[in-house]
């Protein structure tokens, strides 16, 4: 889908993942930012990981309360409409994102908004939200720094922490410079945040209505709670008159003190932080305080479906830290527009396929090597190179079925592959032919330099050896003969 | 003690020297060894592409294979992993009750090479002997698939004339990941750059590990632009005396 004649990272219209990547691993400054921010937020999360001893209980005791979530979702959720209800706010329930989105605009027309800020909410993208309010003459303003970056810029989010993880600070300057006309602004630091704070001042003290998100929902007394680092998230939940708070279903605690195991381990993974700088938590509205009124909009989108799948539903414990995406040895080359959707990384490439149920962005589960760090860093423990394989299992059983497949090289090598294990004389003799169809392939110093077809994609970039005279099987049968 | 010699699919086929050199390791710290002529794959390209009754039936030819085995000795991380990590989901999931205790009987007396040697025969000095300059890569799947930890450093340690050089960004893949290799072949080969600039780095003249599958990545890489290093599997390097020094092939 495309709103408003605007790219959207969609995992409907995007290309195969290893199509995607080619275009952003030419693209050297991209790379180079990327491999940057990653290193720098990694060392410092490191860092703080490593002075905490009961690191390790830590995250056996936050991924339990997240599994506790998750099995009573319902009931938990239930609790919540009731006690936020109580306390003055309003519950919606939204199916899918169209539905969403239509309460969104249903609640904005109400209020006769045209205009509304926003905090950074992940959520909010993957329903896209922002095209379609734009289209429906609503004007939205992103208050967080990366996200105006990407606003003004009219770029896409790579990261879901740092969305403008892969613009620069030079980068930055020109964005800024060009689009609030400020055409000796210099690339320091200071100064971009001093040229971002004044462009949002009169946003904030002049637009009653926000939109945001939900790190955690609390079960137990109802309460939202958002953390962030700038500061522009409190200016939205305070000020305005009208609070929208967008979260996905997953999202919720069971008990108030689950917070305190949930927000060490989200600052330390997310940003490299003993404590995130800024954490609000509220509920329901509070008269002459706050928001007059408050909506959260409990929303579904694919995650029913995640949850009722017994092996994946491990992957909805996740707190959106990006621990995994700063890890991965594969983001760090490609950074997040070749994922094609808005959940990049490690928990993208499980995420965003399984929220289209399986149709979509099949590339996904593929787009990693299995080195298992993702799973290592994951504060909530989400086995994320299991489910990796689980999903590649889950395409290879709708493909295979396909009379398309069936001369498909992949599909054809593996099911010839799994006849010649079948036998060790098969498997020997493959081996023999092996050694004598690649003679043809190796070169006088006894290496192959150029294959044809899939072995074509080894030997752009690397060498084989060509294979050795006698295999080890062989000779181990002529030794025990000799000693014979 | 007695040991069975899983050599693996890739081993047998690319690399026989690495377990000629196992052989000579072993033998030589007194172990019988035995290899049966039936063993091909442990199934792990096969679970890790999506192709899980493929995977299941290697899995399965596996475990029936080694059953009666007082130790199994895998020179390969990897594939230790794959038993260890994906057989017990393989086996729930497609197995009947027998295959599932036959595999629980099997699993404990299942090492991977420096694990046999430091944990099962309680050897760290093998008496080996390399005269060269050498960093070592820790595999993926040795690294977090089996925590092997200090393990191979501790054997490389007691190699006699041997120059350990530490590697940077020791804890980084490679890009290899079997088939990941060649479907994201330019992302796997973008990985391989950069890895390949920690290694040569160290100015070693051999780049060694547990896993052959990285080592062909690397050395392919090495051979291709003319790097003037090489790699070598460890056992081969644990195998090396004075009188019998490493075969070194490419």
């Amino acid at each position: 889908m495309s709103v408003a004649g605007q790219p959207i990272l969609d995992p409907v219209l995007a290309p195969p993942f290893p199509k995607a990547a080619l275009t952003v691993l030419r693209d050297v400054q991209l790379r180079k930012n990327v491999a940057h921010a990653t290193d720098v937020i990694q060392a410092k999360r490191a860092r703080l990981v490593a002075e905490k001893p009961d690191w390790q209980a830590l995250r056996a005791s936050a991924s339990q309360i997240r599994d506790e979530a998750l099995d009573n979702l319902g009931s938990y959720l239930e609790q919540f409409e009731a006690q936020c209800t109580a306390r003055g706010g309003a519950v919606h329930w939204a199916a899918d994102a169209a539905e969403a989105r239509a309460i969104i605009l249903g609640i904005l027309k109400e209020e006769n908004a045209s205009e509304v800020i926003k905090i950074k909410t992940m959520t909010s993208a993957e329903i896209q939200l922002n095209p379609y309010l734009q289209a429906a003459g609503v004007k939205v303003f992103e208050t967080d720094l990366a996200e105006i970056i990407l606003q003004l810029g009219e770029l896409e989010p790579s990261h879901i922490v740092v969305p403008a993880l892969h613009v620069n600070r030079s980068q930055v300057r020109e964005i800024f410079a060009r689009t609030m006309g400020l055409s000796d602004l210099s690339d320091d630091p200071q100064a971009l945040t001093a040229a971002a704070r004044h462009y949002l001042r009169r946003k904030f003290l002049e637009i009653p209505t926000a939109i945001g998100g939900a790190n955690f929902l609390i079960a137990e007394t109802g309460a939202v709670a958002v953390v962030e680092s700038e500061g522009n998230g409190r200016m939205c939940l305070t000020l305005p008159r009208t609070l929208i708070t967008l979260a996905g279903i997953e999202k919720i605690l069971p008990r108030y003190n689950d917070l305190e195991v949930m927000l060490q381990v989200l600052a330390r993974s997310a940003t490299g932080e003993r404590m995130n700088p800024y954490t609000s938590l509220w509920t329901g509205v509070t008269p002459g305080d706050g928001p007059e009124r408050f909506h959260v909009l409990l929303l579904d989108n694919g995650r029913s479906a995640i949850r009722a799948r017994e092996r994946e539903r491990q992957t909805l414990r996740c707190i959106r830290c990006g621990a995994c995406l700063n890890a991965c040895p594969v983001y760090r080359q490609t950074g997040g527009h070749a994922y094609g959707s808005v959940y990049p990384g490690p928990i993208g490439a499980i995420l965003t396929p399984q929220l289209t149920g399986m149709k979509h962005a099949q590339s996904l589960p593929y787009a990693s090597s299995l080195c298992g760090v993702c799973y290592e860093v994951c504060p909530v423990k989400i086995n994320i190179p299991e489910i990796l394989i689980d999903l590649r299992a889950q395409v290879t059983d709708q493909e295979r079925k396909k009379a398309a497949r069936l001369f498909d090289p992949m599909y054809l090598g593996m099911r010839v592959a799994n006849l010649l294990f079948s036998r060790a004389w098969l498997f020997h003799w493959a081996q023999w032919m092996s050694r004598i169809g690649s003679k043809v392939f190796t070169r006088k110093d006894g290496w192959i330099h150029s294959l044809p077809g899939m072995g074509g994609e080894w030997t752009q970039t690397r060498d084989l050896r060509g294979l050795p005279k006698q295999t080890f099987h062989a000779w181990w049968k002529q030794r025990k003969q000799a000693s014979r | 003690m007695r040991a069975s010699l899983f050599i693996t699919c890739y081993n047998d086929t690319l690399f026989p020297e690495t377990g000629r050199a196992v052989v000579a390791l072993l033998e030589r710290l007194g172990v019988e060894l035995d290899f049966h002529p039936a063993q091909t794959c442990c199934g792990q390209m096969h679970a890790n592409t999506g192709f899980r009754a493929e995977a299941f039936s290697q899995a399965k030819r596996l475990v029936r294979l080694y059953r009666d085995s007082e130790n199994v000795v895998i020179p390969s991380s990897s594939c230790v992993a794959m038993i260890r990590d994906q057989y017990p989901g393989l086996f729930e999931e497609l197995g009947n009750e027998q295959l599932r205790g036959e595999f629980r009987a099997l699993v404990p007396r299942v090492y991977e090479l420096s694990e046999f040697l430091i944990d099962r025969l309680g050897v760290e000095e093998v008496g080996a002997y390399f005269p060269h300059r050498v960093t070592y890569h820790a595999s993926c799947h040795g690294l977090r698939g089996l925590n092997l930890g200090d393990r191979p450093l501790k054997l490389l340690a007691k190699v006699r004339g041997m120059e350990l050089v530490p590697l940077p960004n020791l804890e980084r893949c490679c890009g290899f990941g079997g088939t990941f290799s060649v479907k994201n072949g330019d992302v796997s080969s973008a990985m391989l750059a950069v890895k390949l600039e920690d290694v040569l780095q160290t100015g070693a003249e051999f780049c060694t590990a547990l896993d052959n599958s990285c080592l062909m990545h690397l050395g392919g890489a090495m051979h291709r632009q003319f790097a003037g290093m090489r790699t070598i599997h460890m056992a081969q390097i644990l195998a090396s005396t004075e009188q019998m020094p490493a075969e070194v092939a490419g």
